[in-house]
């Protein structure tokens, strides 16, 4: 396991840092980021992010529909709309200010060293050109290489992935080939440059169970050989536990917990993610009642002062609705932002059982 | 959820009469098919076909809930639509309670839209954009005779038992709900005809998992006190394996397997089943999956493998298997577990039939 700075999650490291400090630095660092809609649509998306990973590590955002998950993975690849959009806070990645890249720096930065997978992949690829031609184009944006070295560095890509017959497939057109083989292009297309990063938006939630599984271990096993590190959003707990080492719960543009996958998993600490786990269908439910979160997620345009999650919070109280809480360290690894976390010990927290009493 | 007021009325279409009594399943459904011609132009003959559905055979107790699963492009919806005749089958025979639709001595359409109703993934398509939330639900009552007074006063009745405040909602648009809440309102669309039978395809599937939920428990309860029978199409396995009695695995346009809910999730005796339960992501971190249970894509529908149509992503694929298509075979007597697999044949030839 690799060692998480609890005390200060948010420091950067000094520029002249030593050759070991440097090597101890985490690949990737976002202080108090924030992205505001200005446009027609006015929304407060992200509202102070902050976290850091390490090289190699994979973390899960996990969160419901509209908290955040795709505009933190947009705004780290400078992917937002600059007229429409306000982005505040820092994000280092790989040592670079991603905030600051100009244009020739960001298109070093897309592809070289963090790259992108979506939900659909059919937004990844242009319909015109074949498969095979657009990851060789890839490979000649970061490497100065010839078409037929870009060539064969794609088909060896596409084997990489598992396409069956990859010399063959380098000749289809995205909209010839099944959901899953352009899934597996699309992150073949993403890994060419071998990226020190991959940020993942939900790539399989479009897929079938039997696809999903094929294509979260597929990408395990990437992580593993290249060495990546992966940030994979997704709003399904059982996706989240296959792939991640850490976990981070987004709710209302905030990180509320973050800590080891298995620690979330088993203890969650915040409220709102103690809820979600209990209000997630699992084995073993047939012929009980659901456990539920009242009401409904909050609207971005227009926040609570407070907690977020305080409307639909049993444990809420004058603070809550009166001032954000703070992220604070928590246990050994992990942080949380609630003023009153849930005690630990909530066995097989995976179902409703017995629910944790607050502390005061 | 509580009924908000418990004065107002809910129900104003009567439910249609149980002529068979308990022992009459609900719904039969015999060697249902439907083909559907492809790259056929306005004055071209069909080149090919998508076998979307090919004799699926089944059928549902009065109360029960049958849950349907499989691969996307299986045959799941067009089973649906097909059963509310939201399209023609090329050939096959639904029966609902004792009666054959579409026959002239059986039950017209209109008898079946008032029987069976279906609420779907899209709560947006399915709610005209135009139409308050109360006129929404007031619409089918009023399309049966209802008067608007009537309608209007059972609307509101209906949008308190799925959980929204009359006062609250009733007046909105359905840009103005949220997700959870127009599938509520979906749902209250669907009850204000009184149906037996409730066909949910994907219902709670955009639904964030909290609200989702809610929604489940609303549905069990709303099934517990109007005596409703579901069919619950689902690619969530584990809500299908929450909700449902029976449940009924397709893939490529045909049934596989079908039986109790526990024998399906603990004894599944076909490959694809079997394949398909243990794709579901793991929820414990020291027992994450360690090798996808199949390989490959489903096979193109326009052109599927002879005999079994599993058999070319199956691991135990005998001759047989390309020769013949398997079956369906009760896996133990009375269990009522039925699955279509030369391995289950004693007959079959199949070298692991015993
Ligand atoms: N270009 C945009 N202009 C205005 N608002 C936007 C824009 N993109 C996103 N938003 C808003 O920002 C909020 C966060 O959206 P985001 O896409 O990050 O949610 P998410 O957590 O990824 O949800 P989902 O699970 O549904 O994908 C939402 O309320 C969304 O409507
Ligand atoms: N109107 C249509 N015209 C042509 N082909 C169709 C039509 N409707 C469905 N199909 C095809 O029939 C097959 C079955 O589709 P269906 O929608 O029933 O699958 P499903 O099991 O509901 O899938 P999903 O899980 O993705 O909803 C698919 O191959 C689909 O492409
Ligand atoms: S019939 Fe043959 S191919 Fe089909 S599932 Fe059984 S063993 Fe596999
Ligand atoms: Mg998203
Ligand atoms: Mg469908």
């Amino acid at each position: 396991m690799f060692r998480f700075r609890p005390r200060h999650p948010l420091s950067t490291p000094p520029a002249e840092a030593t050759g070991a400090a440097a090597a101890e630095a985490p690949l990737v660092e976002v202080s108090d980021l924030t992205v505001e809609f200005t446009g027609s649509r006015k929304a407060s998306a992200v509202n102070g992010v902050s976290f850091s990973l390490p090289k190699g590590r994979v973390l899960g955002l996990l969160g419901e529909s509209g908290s955040g998950k795709s505009v933190t993975l947009r705004a780290l690849m400078r992917l937002l709309p600059p007229r429409r959009s306000r982005i505040g806070g820092r994000i280092l990645v790989d040592g670079q200010d991603v905030l600051a890249l100009d244009e020739k720096g960001l298109a070093h930065y897309r592809g070289g060293i963090a790259s992108m997978i979506f939900q659909e992949p059919i937004l990844a690829f242009d319909p015109v050109y074949t498969v095979g031609r657009q990851i060789a184009e890839a490979v000649r944006a970061h490497d100065a290489v010839d078409w037929a070295t870009a060539r064969a560095r794609a088909i060896e890509m596409l084997e990489h992935v598992q396409i069956p017959q990859a010399a063959r497939r380098y000749e289809s057109y995205p909209h010839e080939i099944s959901g899953g083989m352009r899934q597996r292009a699309m992150i073949a297309l993403a890994l060419s440059c071998r990226p020190k990063l991959l940020l993942a938006d939900e790539p399989t939630t479009a897929l079938d169970a039997t696809v999903q599984i094929q294509i979260l271990l597929l990408l395990r096993e990437l992580q593993k050989e290249f060495g990546m590190s992966v940030i994979f959003v997704t709003h399904d707990i059982g996706v989240a536990v296959e792939v991640s080492d850490r976990l981070a719960v987004m709710y209302g543009g905030r990180i509320v917990e973050e800590g080891d996958l298995a620690a979330v998993v088993r203890n969650p600490r915040h409220p709102y993610t103690a809820g979600l786990l209990a209000s997630t269908v699992t084995p073993g439910l047939r012929g009980r009642r659901l456990t539920t979160i009242p009401g409904a997620p909050p609207d971005l345009s227009d926040l609570p002062q407070g907690c977020a999650f305080a409307p639909r919070c049993a444990f809420a109280s004058a603070d809550c609705a009166a001032a954000v809480p703070p992220v604070r360290a928590f246990g050994q690894a992990g942080r949380l932002a609630c003023f009153h976390p849930l005690e630990s010990a909530v066995p097989g927290a995976l179902g409703p059982g017995p629910i944790a009493v607050p502390t005061a | 959820m509580e009924t908000l007021d418990a004065t107002m009325p809910e129900t104003i279409l009567p439910v249609g009469e149980d002529r068979g009594g308990p022992a009459q399943p609900l719904l039969i459904v015999e060697g249902l098919t439907k083909r559907f011609p492809i790259g056929g132009g306005m004055f071209k003959r069909a080149q090919a076909y998508v076998h979307a559905v090919e004799g699926v055979s089944f059928s549902v107790a009065k109360g029960e809930v049958l849950g349907i699963v499989g691969e996307s492009g299986c045959g799941k919806s067009t089973t649906a639509r097909l059963l509310a005749r939201l399209i023609e089958p090329d050939s096959g025979e639904v029966v609902v309670d004792g009666e054959t639709v579409g026959t002239s001595d059986g039950m017209s359409l209109r008898e079946l839209r008032r029987n069976v109703q279906m609420v779907f993934q899209d709560s947006f398509a399915s709610l005209n954009p135009r139409l308050t939330v109360e006129d929404t639900i007031a619409f089918g009552p009023r399309v049966h005779g209802v008067s608007a007074k009537e309608a209007i006063a059972s609307a509101r009745g209906l949008l308190a038992r799925v959980g929204l405040a009359p006062a609250q909602f009733a007046g909105r648009y359905p840009h103005e709900l949220s997700g959870g809440q127009r599938q509520r309102v979906n749902l209250a669309r669907a009850l204000a005809f009184s149906p037996r039978l409730l066909i949910l395809d994907e219902a709670v599937a955009a639904l964030d998992k909290s609200v989702q939920a809610q929604v489940l428990n609303l549905l069990l309860d709303i099934k517990e006190d109007r005596a409703l029978t579901y069919l619950f199409i689902s690619h969530d396995l584990n809500v299908v394996q929450y909700i449902s009695d029976r449940v009924l695995v397709m893939y490529l346009g045909e049934v596989v397997e079908t039986g109790p809910v526990d024998r399906i999730y603990s004894d599944a005796r076909h490959p694809y089943t079997r394949a398909l339960l243990s794709a579901v992501p793991s929820m414990d971190p020291d027992r994450r999956t360690l090798e996808p249970p199949i390989a490959g894509d489903p096979p193109n529908p326009i052109d599927p493998p002879s005999g079994c149509r599993f058999r070319d992503r199956c691991t135990f694929a005998a001759e047989v298997c390309a020769a013949l298509k398997p079956r369906p075979i009760e896996a133990t007597p009375g269990s009522g577990h039925i699955v279509a697999c030369h391995m289950a044949d004693r007959i079959s030839g199949h070298p692991r039939s015993a």
